[in-house]
């Protein structure tokens, strides 16, 4: 076994250290070795979406990113997303829009709409479906999940103006 | 249309925040690969690289010696279960075929057949291991394709299976395992009073049902024998059957703990993991977590036939069908068993044929083991009768939608393999199609083109429980069963609600293990908001039997004199709210619990037809879905965002399997596009918003009225997207998926 190499990150705004070896992916020090296990492996290989995270503000497939490459960087996960014990509107919306079935997608699409508002608060539909045409939802029929996030936009549009 | 009028109701018809609906958007939720324990070993499983090889020898001494390494199993660790017949809830199964599928014995079947099983430290001390096994070959050809594997000098799977006839066995081992033959009528006279006779054959590839969660289970087996698992299963009675069947032990030392589950639609019914993750268990002393990676999940769990399919129709020249008839061949996959029963019940379902024959057979072949996929065998047939249908409507020049009105079911028609239809909404939905703006809505351009097709599923009822105590803050807490996989929490809730007059809110909904709840069959059958629900309707009047006892008690009368109305128990000016009563119930006697078992033996019959707009592009041959309605019966919608969920999710489904999902093999039997990237579904960027209309005909064995509506929805888009294809290019395409290749092919052929 190869020896562990130290990590020190920030993950939802906590300075976080971790020992992982080379061969472990991001997905696996979140879930495994931190108990993050809100982000979810529906592939491991870049697929799915499933294990979306936000990695120095920009999203990735975390099964394709190795624990040992974020040194210093900055982190953020679904487990993040709820401040000061409030959903964050993306959340809610997706509750009141029934925009998850099974929700094991959920993880990976509400950081990745999330991502797409910050960058793009007013996104048409086909804007919504191009980003995150990365993310498959067996369930739904995405159609729930894209009025979900139109949703989300125009309610944050309102508490921000 | 005596539909229910949603203010009948004060809480079914709402849209409620699912219960579990916070816990699934912070990723609290604690699905099947989220479990942790102290001393956890993680397993992996060796699978066969051959679809079709004898195994001559396994050697594992190398792979034990690896440091970190706790237990490796082989078929010879579990017990042989000879040729005992078991039913797992879901009729007789074969042992040794479920045994040998979970782990080869003897033989290997496909490629992807489990022949070895390690623990370890991690993962990935365990792939490691994997390597060092040594597992010596004989190969044997493999046979793929379905009318391959019925010929006669096919290669034979199984020595030990002969074809069951209609109950009478062959003299020789066959891949056909099976053959149903069904008729009603004349078919001769029917066909003989036909103006125009139309046959076509049609085929279709093996698709899988995709779910995004991979297979999981961890299993720790005790120091006293008992065995406890959690895993993502749609039944978690039936895992903890399979599995101590398959492990050798009663099935009262199995505890099952249903997690949370990423998907299934069919195929998180039969085990695969969980005795595996058993056994290892037990020899290494540890706690042992197995997770399928998503090549695992394709290669080795359950798609859906590939298929064969020749269907004849006969009309009249005003449109009357006058016979019909079908000749269906499934994929068994490895091991028999398989939708042949439902493919033949549907393939005439939404018509009332005079005459009609079907003919079913289910053939062994080198697949993995197909497994259901939401209304399993209907979408094959539906797409060959729609298909046929569609062209003798063009033949007859009649509109495509009177044409199914003419001759669609509706109670006392008798479907093919019997039995005669209750009250369904088959022509209700229809003419919601014929009110619909889609339908009404014009469609221009070249190259664009709109279908129609219709699509049954028969739901089932089968047995569930529910517990349900009243808590003295004036809350339920609600025990059940079932698997939530996609909102049943809360459309049992519901119903609860609705029979005590409380909100949905004031239900607390549980999904219980197998040692802390009554028996429940699988979350399967589109039957758990109707036959769940229906246990929670009984447990709700059983709780209200007892509150009534208490009010006696409280006014010191016969409980009979006591009246309910919403939440509140009255008598000769005296009222109580069910909270207060609540409050009370431990001074005034007994805690109240409510609870009910329902066996309900009966189909809620679903009827659904789509409206699918498409454009095909000539030079690529691709199919672009421009608008897309799904119309269906619910019976009573409790929570309709579900229900158009469910509509929509299953249309979706149903437009991959109709345009590009599936399993590309090479001549050696070995799956081609075991990814994600490969096996294309659909991603959002495929598909339309998915219009919905929901259709309500209450079923009358449910006292809300609820039809199963899982199913239904995946049945008519492969026919109702080929049917626009042809409206847009004048082809029709007979083989699934109608991917671009296929499609460019049959452009220039044209
Ligand atoms: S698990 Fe990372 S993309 Fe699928
Ligand atoms: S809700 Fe199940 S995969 Fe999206």
């Amino acid at each position: 076994m190869s020896k562990k190499i130290h990590v020190t990150t920030t993950i939802n705004g906590e300075p976080i250290e971790f020992l992982c070896e080379a061969r472990h992916s991001l997905l696996e020090v979140l879930r495994d070795s931190l108990g993050l296990t809100g982000s979810k492996e529906g592939c491991n290989n870049g697929n799915c979406g499933a294990c979306t995270v936000m990695l120095n503000g920009v999203p990735v497939d975390s099964c394709l990113v190795l624990g040992v490459e974020v040194e210093g960087a900055t982190i953020e996960t679904v487990e993040g997303i709820a401040q000061n014990g409030e959903l964050h509107p993306i959340q809610q919306c997706f509750l009141e829009g029934a925009a998850l079935q099974c929700g094991i997608c959920t993880p990976g699409f509400l950081v990745a709409a999330k991502a797409l508002l910050e960058k793009n608060p007013h996104p048409s539909e086909e804007e919504i479906r191009f980003n995150l045409a990365g993310n498959l939802c067996r369930c739904t029929g995405y159609d729930k999940i894209v009025r979900s996030v139109q949703a989300a936009a125009s309610q944050l549009q309102e508490t921000t103006s | 249309m005596k539909a229910a009028t949603s203010d009948e109701y004060k809480i079914l018809g709402t849209r409620p925040i699912r219960h579990d609906g916070a816990d699934k958007v912070t990723g609290k939720a604690k699905y099947g690969a989220d479990v942790q324990f102290a001393n956890l070993a993680h397993g992996k499983i060796l699978r066969s690289p051959h679809a079709h090889a004898r195994i001559k020898s396994i050697d594992t001494s190398a792979a034990e010696k690896v440091p970190g390494v706790f237990a490796v199993i082989t078929a010879n660790d579990f017990p042989d279960p000879q040729d005992k017949i078991a039913d797992l809830g879901e009729g007789p199964v074969t042992l040794s075929h479920l045994g040998s599928n979970v782990m080869a014995r003897g033989k290997v079947l496909y490629k992807g057949h489990a022949v070895a099983a390690v623990a370890a430290t991690s993962t990935h001390v365990a792939e490691q291991a994997l390597n060092l096994i040594q597992v010596d070959y004989e190969i044997l050809e493999p046979v793929l394709w379905v009318l391959d594997a019925m010929a006669e000098d096919a290669p034979l799977l199984h020595e030990n299976v002969f074809t069951d006839s209609m109950g009478e066995a062959s003299e020789k081992p066959s891949n056909i395992e099976k053959h149903l033959h069904f008729e009603k009528g004349d078919i001769e006279q029917g066909f003989a009073e036909a103006d125009i006779v139309i046959e076509r054959e049609f085929k279709t590839a093996s698709v899988h049902q995709g779910y995004i969660e991979p297979h999981v289970a961890t299993a720790d087996w005790n120091e006293d024998g008992q065995l406890r698992i959690w895993t993502s299963t749609q039944g978690s009675f039936t895992v903890r059957h399979q599995t101590a069947e398959l492990v050798g032990i009663p099935l009262s030392r199995v505890t099952v703990y249903p997690c949370e589950i990423g998907g299934g639609f069919g195929g998180k019914i039969a085990v695969y993991l969980q005795p595996v993750a058993a056994l290892l268990s037990r020899k290494s002393g540890r706690p042992v977590k197995l997770v399928m990676q998503r090549d695992e999940v394709f290669e080795g769990t359950g798609p859906t036939p590939g298929s064969f399919v020749r269907v004849k129709l006969g009309a009249k020249n005003d449109g009357t069908l006058t016979a019909g008839k079908a000749w269906i061949a499934f994929d068994a996959g490895a091991f028999p068993g398989g939708p042949i029963g439902p493919g033949c019940m549907c393939v005439f379902s939404c018509y009332d044929l005079p005459h009609a024959t079907v003919d079913g057979y289910n053939v062994c072949n080198n697949k993995p083991k197909t497994q259901a996929y939401r209304a399993p065998g209907s979408t094959h047939v539906a797409y060959a009768t729609e298909n046929v249908l569609d062209e003798i409507a063009g033949e007859l020049d009649l509109d495509p939608l009177d044409l199914r009105l003419k001759n669609a079911v509706k109670e006392g028609s008798r479907r093919v393999d019997g039995p005669v239809y209750p009250e369904i909404g088959c022509v209700e939905v229809l003419e919601a199609v014929k009110n619909s703006e889609h339908w009404n809505a014009p469609l221009e351009g070249p190259y664009r083109g709109r279908g129609l097709a219709l699509g049954f599923w028969f739901n089932c009822g089968l047995k569930s429980s529910a517990t349900a105590n009243v808590n003295t803050d004036g809350t339920v807490t609600l025990i059940e069963g079932s698997t939530d996989i996609g909102g049943s929490r809360t459309s049992l809730a519901m119903q609860l609600a609705e029979t005590l007059g409380l909100t949905a809110e004031e239900i607390h909904p549980q999904v219980a293990d197998t040692d802390s709840v009554g028996y429940t069959d699988v979350t399967g059958g589109s039957r758990v908001t109707f036959a769940t629900g229906l246990a929670v309707c009984k447990a709700g009047e059983d709780i209200q039997k007892q509150m009534r006892q208490q009010a006696a008690v409280l006014w010191d009368c016969d409980a009979n004199e006591i009246e309910i109305s919403g939440s509140t128990f009255s008598r000769n000016g005296n009222s109580i709210s069910f909270q207060e009563l609540a409050a009370k119930q431990l001074q005034l006697g007994e805690p109240i619990v409510g609870r009910a078992t329902v066996a309900p033996d009966c189909s809620t019959n679903g009827f659904g037809a789509h409206i699918a707009d498409v454009e095909v592009d000539p030079e690529t041959g691709k199919t672009t879905v421009l608008r897309y309605t799904a119309i269906q019966d619910a019976g009573k919608a409790i929570h309709p965002s579900y229900v158009e969920g469910q509509m929509q999710g299953g249309a979706v489904q149903g437009i991959g399997w109709a345009l590009n999902e599936e399993y590309f093999f090479g001549d050696a039997g070995d799956m081609k596009n075991a990814s994600f990237l490969d096996y294309r579904m659909p991603t959002c960027l495929d598909v339309p918003m998915i219009e919905t209309i929901i259709v309500e005909v209450p079923n009358p064995d449910h006292p809300f009225g609820v039809r199963g509506v899982g199913e239904t929805p995946i049945v008519p888009p492969p026919a109702a997207i080929t049917i626009a294809i042809h409206n847009a290019t004048g082809v029709y395409m007979r083989e699934l998926p109608a991917s671009p290749p296929r499609l460019w092919k049959a452009l220039q052929e044209a």
